[in-house]
């Protein structure tokens, strides 16, 4: 072990990154200005620190030198500290001997004088060379990692991560809000490109998932807390009444055909409220788990969601002797250890009544997409027959795109599926009602394998494109050809002048946003968001499954808008990502843990500043005591302690005066 | 109350120091640089783990060696990613900020801010915000303001060793930099 | 063998550290057996002229108290600190500046101006201030000048030890001194009294609730004291956890709260900064309003957490203030 009084031999690395950093800075200049710095042995500026040879040229000099403390100034270290103190271990020195100096993201990125931005490079390198003196060899922590893993939300993300590392033997606790598995893709009627019916490629997947004997799947239940770290999450789970017993219910639906209400008669959540449903239910025929629930709100053995016990029960005399109704039945909770999570939780259409002049709500035949996907489904609620609100059939069909997508009054982004889905709506609607089709769109982007060629389809089968964005639907008619039709003001941009489009039906294509309660759902499994309230990936590029917290994975829509491919790519990126640290066995902690100095009074002050409980009062020496395995390293109660009596490895008082003096020294 | 600088340089320029959170605001200072927004070169950005680690001290002693200003950045109350550091950050910062009034140090050299790491346009926002009002104040230096302050000391050293000139008794003094021990 | 020689000498100060020699009661005599005193203006006629006439190194340790304030203080500390083998800063003016350091907070002028004109019990029409040199009837005498910056003594001379506390205790100067005799002494520039807080040898300490979640503080005349739970507990500012040991926690045992004499331990280097960083971090409020409500029971963070230690806290005296 070094101590920091041994004779200090620091080598010192600036990195070019390309032009990236060396077009903004001049390297070999800050090379030569640490070189000259006291205890520095070794200065070097080099094209690509990163790289193979850069990281090799780093061990070789650990030996060649007899180096005991590295710095490397070149990216941030949230992306490459660990490729560096991995190369710092490869050359025998303990990998936390090490110290890094973010010189691209927070110097030539954001600045455009070389000289200030070369200035700043020096005071940063000097910095961290002030700092590194002090730098401790420190044990690399290891903990074991629970093999479990939980996995929020049950849409074709979560199916699919939850299907891939069940089938590689790992057990997997699948939790879903609604009553059944299933998201978005289960309501959806046939998937673009190739119009495979989403029904038939998704219930398999559905029904494997039931059965799966590595599966708990949790339906109509949500995560309420998350404690812990990575490899050791403590989650609880909030499991709502169907008023059903899942173990004694066989699905035989007998409760729902002898319900008091002979006729369905509240609106179905599933068909987007087309349908009706009863107080007893099951979602959709292919619902999984295949076990119906209980609404308390409009049941009659309930008033307000209370039990009344009022009701003739004529369910429960149809259950009989299975006795699956129980109405006593409770939220209840459930706490599961995993050790890893990935998030799925999709996304939220867009709220069409945002944009008025689209006549959501005032105009009956003025339909969302995700409506129509549900009206021209065979098992939908009218059997696939597209009949507007007003019962007529649609000659004129118009669909508008980027509804909440692409505009600085409602969403910025493109929402990537619109496009698509448009046009597969629009070719599923010509194909039920021969009706003629107008897409109204800004641009078309059809950006995958198979989707020009879907566009160019369309093209042949006589949908019309017209490029422009809708003004506004109005039922105002100006011509007797506009009598009792929908009218589509549009500026035509390709023609260069504004037309009215009358039609029988519109169907707004709606954007994709977070999920309203996505900012909760972040906090709760400690992750970020971007401006856009999408979950943030550690990096867009090399991480995009990871977030900022070890452990935690995102996949599907929660962490931006894509389609079905996209989305189980990456699901079973986000499982394999899991089954990395469950395989391995073991996490490598940061080892950046407190701990306390034996000259602590005993005052008691750092105790309740600990969120993690990992400080306690030793009534036996009278001082307190800090149980490693509990810390996280927040270093919270180091700067709180009033006589300076706790440490932090990694952040120690020392190292971080150091370093203010190193910025601060010309 | 208003701060006595003397008229800054032509060359000078802020020097601030940062304390930034790792997970939000360092986060979202390198958001910024991956979005190559341009910002000023005058703040130099310290890593911790949390806002709750940062000791008062090091803002104390960030000023008393140079610095003009002190930024810090933590997680939006509520987002911390260990809970709470960051209320706890806050806490300290109504006391420091008073004091530091007290102190004569003016308000706007020293800044708390939420910044999450999404908030990449916040980190430039904030940094040539506060650079400009550092300007304007004109520099802080304390170590020039110590200098200054000690020199009735050195020149007390400067006529004892007079003195003993005079008298052809040569003592050893306490050496100059010893006796204006900072 | 002529035995050690001694010298008291007293700057900026209140005389409550000469008490303390006294304090020694009988223990005095063990002293003065041992030891030539050779200076001690408080109790025995030297001049100048003596001490300058010493040789250098002669005496063998000098406990100078009080913090530096005037030239002449400083003179004398440069003369005593040739003179001495060991200069000792004696008690938290020396050690710390002291309460004579909080005027640290303001101008040179606004002092002599409050004292010699504007201070209530004064009558001064012809606004008679101090002269450096006054001519009266041929003579021409000196007087100090006061200096614009309060000073603990190592911030003017080199010091060897440091005895803390307003006033150090006969315990630890006995210690002092039986270390200095017997030659078994710490590292230069240690504090000669434990470097553990108050809180280790408080007999409060055990009444001190894990989580004390302030909701209010009180100044010791707002409040009834509780004469054995610990003051954090009664909401009151209480310096102890951020204080050196070594007091025999007297004040705490005389129902006050610590005010921080014995100033830090060796790891903290500012005092101010650490109370506040613990007392705030442990505020139960969470939003700012909320907050500053609780913290206005601290009207005076800097008198209160620098009462003794300003002039070696970090930022020394009121940044704004001039030397001119």
């Amino acid at each position: 072990m070094v101590s920091p009084k041994q004779d200090i031999r620091i080598g010192f690395y600036v990195c070019h990154c390309g032009h990236n950093i060396a077009s903004m800075v001049d390297c070999p200049a800050v090379a030569e200005y640490v070189g000259q710095l006291p205890g520095v042995v070794l200065s070097r500026d080099y094209k690509y620190m990163c790289s193979d040879p850069g990281q090799e040229l780093i061990q070789k000099d650990i030996a060649e030198f007899d180096l005991n403390r590295v710095v490397v100034a070149s990216c941030s270290p949230l992306l490459h500290e660990h490729t560096f103190r991995n190369a710092v271990a490869a050359g025998g020195l303990n990998p936390f001997l090490f110290h890094m100096v973010n010189i691209r993201e927070h110097d030539s990125w954001v600045h455009t004088d070389r000289q200030e931005a070369t200035a700043k490079a020096k005071g940063l390198a000097r910095a961290a060379i002030v700092r590194v003196a002090h730098a401790k060899s420190l044990p690399v922590k290891k903990v074991p990692i629970h093999p479990d893993v939980l996995v929020v939300g049950g849409g074709i993300a979560g199916i699919h991560a939850a299907l891939t590392l069940a089938n590689a033997g790992k057990k997997v606790f699948l939790v879903e809000r609604e009553p059944s598995i299933g998201g978005h893709m289960a309501r959806f009627d046939k998937t673009f490109p190739t119009l495979d019916c989403a029904a038939c490629i998704l219930t398999p997947k559905m029904s494997e998932v039931g059965a799966h004997p590595n599966i708990t799947l949790w339906s109509y239940s949500d995560v309420v807390k998350m404690d812990g770290y990575v490899g050791n999450y403590t989650v609880t789970v909030r499991r709502q009444p169907r008023y059903i017993n899942e173990e004694l219910c066989t699905g035989c639906q007998e409760c729902i055909g002898n319900c008091i209400y002979k006729e369905p008669k509240f609106p179905d959540e599933f068909n987007e409220g087309l349908g009706k449903r009863k107080p007893v239910y099951i979602s959709f025929p292919q619902a999984t788990p295949q076990v119906v629930l209980i609404d308390p709100e409009v049941c009659l053995n309930f008033r307000h969601g209370v039990l009344t016990d009022k009701c003739k029960k004529t369910c429960v005399e149809a259950c009989g002797d299975r006795k699956a109704i129980d109405f006593t039945q409770k939220v209840e909770t459930r706490e599961i250890k995993v050790g890893t999570i990935i998030v799925a939780t999709g996304f939220k259409p867009f709220d069409v009544k945002r944009i008025p002049q689209y006549g959501y709500g005032s105009y009956p035949n003025v339909y969302t997409a995700l409506e129509v996907e549900r009206l021209v489904n065979a098992s939908g609620p009218t059997s696939g027959d597209v009949i507007l609100r007003d019962g007529r059939h649609p000659q004129a069909i118009a669909i508008i795109h980027c509804v909440g997508s692409r505009d600085k009054k409602t969403n910025r982004w493109c929402s990537r599926v619109c496009c698509m889905y448009s046009m597969k709506l629009a070719h599923l609607l010509k194909e039920h009602t021969g009706a003629e089709i107008y897409n109204f769109y800004i641009d078309i982007r059809a950006p995958g394998k198979g989707y020009e060629e879907f566009y160019d389809k369309l093209n042949e089968e006589g949908v019309h494109f017209i490029r422009g964005r809708v003004g506004e639907v109005t039922d105002w008619a100006m011509t007797p050809e506009e009598e009792g039709k929908l009218v589509i003001r549009v500026e035509d941009t390709l023609a260069g002048f504004v037309r009215r489009i009358p039609v029988d039906m519109v169907v707004l294509a709606t954007g994709l946003e977070p999920q309203a309660d996505s900012q909760d759902v972040r906090r709760l499994f400690n992750m970020s968001c971007g401006t856009e309230g999408f979950f943030l990936e550690r990096h867009p590029k090399l991480a995009p499954v990871n977030t900022f917290t070890d452990g935690i994975f995102i996949a599907g829509c929660c962490q931006g808008p894509r389609d079905i491919p996209d989305t189980v790519a990456q699901a079973g990126a986000a499982a394999a990502e899991a089954m990395v640290l469950i395989d391995k066995g073991y996490i490598e902690q940061e080892p950046n843990t407190a701990y306390i100095q034996p000259d602590c009074s005993g005052c008691k002050s750092c105790i309740p500043l600990c969120p993690y409980t990992a400080i306690a009062f030793d009534a036996t020496t009278q001082k307190a005591v800090i149980n490693e395995a509990l810390c996280k390293g927040c270093g919270t109660c180091v700067a709180a302690c009033p006589s300076g009596s706790i440490g932090q490895n990694l952040f120690e008082d020392d190292e971080i005066f150091s370093e203010i003096d190193g910025l601060l020294t010309n | 109350m208003s701060e006595l600088t003397s008229l800054p340089k032509a060359d000078w320029t802020p020097r601030i120091v940062a304390f930034f959170c790792n997970w939000c605001t360092y986060t979202a200072a390198d958001l910024a640089g991956v979005s190559r927004l341009k910002y000023a070169p005058n703040v130099r950005v310290i890593r911790l783990m949390c806002s709750g680690r940062v000791d008062p001290q090091f803002v104390l002693d960030a000023l008393r060696r140079g610095a003009d200003g002190v930024l810090i950045g933590g997680c939006h109350p509520g987002d911390c990613h260990y809970v709470e550091g960051n209320y706890k950050m806050l806490r300290r910062f109504q006391l420091l900020h008073r004091m530091l009034r007290d102190m004569g140090v003016a308000e706007q050299r020293v800044r708390l801010e939420w910044i999450s790491a999404a908030e990449g346009e916040r980190v430039k926002f904030v940094i040539n915000e506060m650079t400009a009002q550092i300007k304007a104040l004109g520099p802080l230096n304390l170590p020039q303001k110590f200098e200054n302050w000690d020199r009735e000391v050195i020149e007390l050293a400067r006529h004892v060793r007079q003195q003993e000139e005079i008298s052809g008794v040569t003592m050893p003094t306490p050496a100059e930099k010893e006796a204006v021990h900072v | 063998m002529s035995k050690p020689k001694v010298a008291f000498y007293w700057c900026a100060s209140c005389g409550g550290c000469e008490e303390t020699v006294v304090d020694l009661a009988e223990d005095i005599l063990g002293v003065v057996e041992k030891v030539d005193i050779v200076l001690w203006p408080v109790a025995m006629d030297f001049k100048y002229k003596d001490v300058e006439a010493m040789a250098d190194g002669s005496i063998t340790a000098t406990l100078l108290n009080g913090a530096i304030r005037s030239s002449e203080q400083e003179e004398m500390a440069v003369l005593l600190r040739r003179k001495s083998q060991y200069l000792i800063a004696y008690g938290s003016c020396a050690h710390l500046g002291g309460i004579p350091a909080l005027a640290n907070q303001f101008e040179r002028e606004e002092i002599l101006r409050f004292n010699y004109e504007d201070a209530p019990s004064v009558i001064n029409e012809a606004k008679t201030r101090p002269q450096l040199v006054t001519e009266i009837d041929g003579h021409r005498p000196h007087l100090p000048e006061l200096r614009h910056v309060v000073r603990s003594l190592d911030q003017v001379v080199d010091v060897d030890f440091y005895i803390p506390g307003c006033p150090p205790t006969p315990n630890l100067t006995k210690a002092a001194f039986n270390a200095l005799l017997s030659g078994q002494l710490p590292p230069k520039g240690s504090v000669l009294a434990p470097d553990t807080a108050l809180c280790d040898e408080c007999p409060r300490k055990a009444t001190k609730p894990v989580d004390v979640a302030f909701s209010e503080f009180k100044r010791p005349h707002q409040k009834l004291l509780e004469p054995e739970q610990c003051f954090l507990a009664q909401g009151v500012v209480c310096m102890g956890p951020a204080t050196r040991s070594g007091c025999a926690a007297q004040c705490t045992c005389g129902n006050m709260p610590c005010t921080g004499c014995f100033g830090p331990t060796s790891r903290v280097r500012d005092q101010g900064a650490k109370i506040l960083s613990s007392l705030c971090a442990n505020i139960g409020a969470k939003t700012e309003a909320e907050i500053n409500t609780v913290l206005q029971g601290i009207p005076d963070p800097v008198g209160t957490f620098y009462r003794y230690g300003m002039a070696k806290s970090l930022l020394r005296r009121r940044v704004d203030l001039t030397t001119t």
